[in-house]
């Protein structure tokens, strides 16, 4: 089966579903624009692969391995999104459909320096945010200050910490922005390798309260967003 | 006042009891309260002890000796180039960690330090119990736990302070060290700049030249270019061995050491059940009772300042009109009608509306709920280009808008800074409260008095998107400590209310009454009438108010409370109904509401923002009160 139409039925499944919920076979086919016979078949044989995990009737939902690809094909098709529009200026209602067929033959190098030229943005020009990359580095700047080739890659998939549902608990593994919050973050306690928790979170994507070192502190969402964090196995 | 022995200084992260402790010290009556940020500027007050006079300096709470905030960079300078003999490090006993990442930083700058342990008593509700004497050992440091809001420990601190002082115990000095690459560039600056005259500790300087803070890289390359050059050299060294910014570097390892000292001195028993606060704390700040309790709130609190200011007023009227003489003829109607109604009438509306409301903020305050509300209303702040934040200043300005003018400090830009302080300027305070409810919520309904509030809000809230609209830049987002409740203190909260009120009945009540003498003696004289002519098109043909309220509008520059009381004066009685119909007194109410802010408040936004900006908030909300009255008075004249 082609890397590309894998790709694009992950991507359909998460935009019906999100990362843990179930898209039905009719609405995958809808989408696609495909006979739901031959959806099935497909979905089939991903469920093999791992990449989902199909029942019949109730649709297909993401493995962690589907789950892996789908945000780093997200991370592309937005970074690309933004590539489109702030530096060739292609008219926004063009840019989707092209960066849907770019991104899937963009390698790691490109994506990288796409990141780094773009200077890291966090959020496509619609608005949505751009997942981390998956490079072993604990900052952005550090992707910035070298030209390093690509590194190995994390061994752990990395969340935004308004990802988290209350009571849970992460690792901070990087905070991205500017120097100054980064700063006030970590004065605050919030270093690398910090255990964190989520408290709670305010309604209409307003602040969240997190619990660090024993103190409770708000963060508006724009900073949260940015940091990432690991989960704990426990 | 006579020269002080020797100067302490209070330092330590917000809201850890820094202001109650200077309090207990001094006697004096800083505005304290459960919130982070309400210490803007430090305070000095005086202690005699042993009979020593020692001068004692409230510091703004921080959580670094770098320079993210105004109040940061005041106190560290404060702390490097003041020479106090001695800084007292309070510290909050709950949060030990992150307290002693700041106890740190402060020997480091080889400050003589003495650590006040305080909230010992809440430490060990919640399980923590910490070996005081051990931390003591561990840091080289005199160590002492207290409880400041009941005064103990406070006094130990000071004969800690004074044995630093006089030398008579040594301060042993133990330094974190970094790690070994650190360690080397610091040396190697430290060396380079030992032959240079800087003001701040060489260890210290080198250190923050590796973190590269702007401001110390600023005073060296003064004296010594090269050696800035040299340490962002070394700091990027240091940044490609740990791939993180240096400064992020060293601030983990401050903490890593201050979680060991911790894990050293402290156990921790996790209690059985959730306690009070968490359980408050899921109702407070629930995502749909947390905005409805804030709502039930507010309305009880206006509800009840309505009725009990009304009934005050009108006990304090029929006890002091037993007594009226009734005698006709200019001298007794002026030292009636001026004198006594100006007397009584100030007193009921400082009783009855503005000490009642000064307790309950104080109540609110002290309880830790502001955060809270700052935490619910940092969403909608972002509409109008603010965050969370500025629900505090916000919140003080219902009391008074003067301190609120200094609280907008605690927001981080000059943008946030200015749009809070027009904000906080249109905030309906206590002397506002007072024409609202005494005047259309005594005489028309609570339900009318309730509509201006939601007008006000709505014209806040529109006022703030506007500017947002209009004014360049973006809001950062928040970034906020959250204290835990606790139980208002009755002590603290009375005595807070004592020093708000205080200044109203020294100030405000001679002034009123001097005011209703002169409105009485110019309406006996009938000169009233030539200054109110003067301004009758404006209150009588566009706003449609009687003519004497010019002079009242005048008046209520000084106080707004004023107007009120002048009104009674001119009407003779507290009865005002009969004098002004209800539309008159929800426009007059309306224009005093919004019209300018008082003197108070202007002089406050002065220095805040200076003459130019001032100018133009004041005479922009002048203009605003005059067209919103003339629109409410052609709009409402079918409904009143």
């Amino acid at each position: 089966m082609p890397k590309e139409q894998i790709e694009e039925y992950l991507e359909t499944i998460y935009d019906i579903a999100g990362l843990k919920g179930k898209a039905k076979t009719t609405e995958i086919a809808e989408r696609l624009k495909n006979a739901p016979a031959s959806v099935t078949e497909v979905l089939q044989r991903m469920n093999r692969d791992g990449l989902v995990k199909y029942e019949p009737y109730q649709g297909a939902s993401l493995t962690k391995k589907g789950e892996n690809i789908v945000i780093r094909i997200k991370r592309k098709h937005r970074l690309l999104e933004v590539f489109l529009d702030k530096v060739l200026h292609l008219p926004r209602e063009h840019i989707h459909n092209q960066a849907c067929k770019m991104e899937h033959v963009i390698n790691d190098e490109t994506e990288q320096a796409l990141c780094k030229t773009l200077g890291v943005p966090t959020k496509c020009p619609h608005g949505l945010p751009i997942p981390p990359c998956n490079i072993n580095l604990k900052s952005c700047d550090e992707c910035l200050s070298e030209d390093n080739p690509i590194h190995d890659e994390r061994k752990q998939k990395l969340i935004s910490i308004t990802t988290l549902k209350p009571g849970k608990k992460g690792k901070i593994a990087f905070i991205r922005g500017g120097r100054h919050v980064v700063q006030r973050l970590c004065d605050l306690g919030l270093t690398n390798g910090t255990s964190v928790s989520l408290v709670r979170e305010a309604p209409l994507k307003g602040p969240i309260e997190i619990c660090v070192r024993g103190c409770k502190i708000v963060i508006g969402r724009g900073i949260a967003e940015k940091i990432f964090i690991q989960i704990e196995e426990t | 006042m006579q020269k002080p022995d020797l100067t302490i200084a209070l330092a330590g992260n917000a809201n850890v009891g820094k202001s109650v402790i200077f309090n207990q010290l001094t006697g004096l009556g800083q505005i304290i309260g459960n919130w982070p940020g309400k210490t803007v500027e430090k305070a000095e007050g005086l202690l005699v002890h042993h009979g020593k006079n020692i001068k004692v300096i409230d510091l703004p709470g921080i959580y670094s000796l770098s320079t993210y905030s105004q109040e940061e960079l005041v106190s560290r300078e404060y702390i490097a180039l003041g020479h106090p003999e001695v800084v007292v490090n309070v510290i909050d006993a709950t949060a030990l960690e992150r307290n002693l990442f700041f106890t740190l930083q402060l020997i480091e700058m080889e400050a003589p330090l003495v650590l006040a342990i305080n909230l010992a008593d809440i430490a060990k509700k919640k399980g923590i119990n910490i070996n005081y004497n051990l931390l003591g050992e561990i840091l080289g440091l005199p160590v002492v736990p207290t409880i400041a809001t009941k005064g103990i420990g406070v006094h130990e601190i000071v004969d800690e302070a004074l044995k630093i002082a006089t030398n008579k115990m040594v301060i042993g000095k133990s330094k974190i060290r970094y790690g070994p690459e650190i360690e080397k560039c610091i040396k190697t600056l430290e060396q380079l700049l030992s032959v240079k005259k800087i003001g701040y500790p060489l260890r210290w300087t080198a250190i923050k030249l590796l973190e590269e803070d702007v401001e110390i890289q600023r005073i060296v390359e003064d004296i010594a270019p090269d050696v800035v050059k040299k340490a962002k050299d070394l700091s990027k060294e240091i940044e490609k061995i740990h791939k993180e910014p240096c400064a992020t570097v060293i601030s983990s390892e401050r903490y890593a050491t201050a979680a060991r000292i911790v894990s050293e001195v402290q156990t921790y028993e996790q209690p059985h059940k959730p306690s009070r606060g968490e359980l408050l704390d899921a109702i407070s700040m629930h995502s749909f009772w947390g905005y409805i309790v804030l709502f039930l709130l507010m309305l009880a609190i206006l509800g009840f300042i309505s009725f009990f200011g009304g009934w005050l007023t009108e006990s304090i009227e029929n006890l002091f009109e037993q007594f009226n003489p009734n005698i006709l003829g200019f001298w007794p109607e002026l030292a009636w009608n001026g004198a006594v109604i100006g007397f009584y009438a100030s007193l009921a509306v400082a009783l009855g509306f503005i000490l009642p409301f000064y307790i309950i903020l104080g109540v609110l305050e002290d309880s830790g709920y502001l955060p809270k509300v700052a935490y619910l209303m940092d969403r909608p702040c972002h509409t109008m280009g603010l965050h969370g934040k500025a629900v505090m200043p916000l919140l003080v300005a219902l009391g008074c808008n003067v301190p609120a003018c200094a609280g907008c400090r605690i927001l981080e830009t000059d943008r946030d800074r200015f749009i809070a302080l027009v904000l906080s300027t249109l905030v309906p305070c206590s002397a506002r409260t007072v024409v609202i409810l005494g005047l259309v919520g005594a005489f028309i309904g609570v339900e009318w008095a309730f509509a201006l509030y939601i007008f006000d809000f709505l014209l806040i809230f529109l006022i703030g998107r506007t500017l947002n609209k209009i004014l360049p830049g973006a809001s950062v987002g928040i970034i906020m400590e959250m204290p835990p409740y606790r139980t208002p203190s009755v002590n603290v909260v009375l005595k807070q209310a004592w020093v708000r009120f205080k200044p109203f009945l020294l100030t405000a009540i001679p002034l009123i009454i001097l005011g209703s003498v002169i409105v009485e003696a110019m309406r006996l004289t009938s000169t009233l009438s030539t200054i109110s002519d003067f301004l009758s098109p404006l209150t009588v043909v566009w706003l449609g108010l009687p003519a004497f309220t010019g002079f009242l509008f005048i008046f209520g520059i000084l106080r707004k409370e004023a107007a009120l009381v002048l009104l009674i004066t001119v009407a003779g009685t507290t009865d005002i109904s009969s004098v002004m119909s209800p539309l008159q007194m929800v426009v007059f109410t309306l224009v005093i509401m919004i019209y300018v802010p008082c003197v108070a408040t202007i002089a406050a936004m002065i220095r805040e923002t200076g003459w130019k900006r001032a100018l133009e908030i004041t005479v922009f909300e002048i203009g605003l009160a005059i067209l919103i009255g003339g629109v409410a008075f052609r709009l409402l004249n079918p409904f009143l």
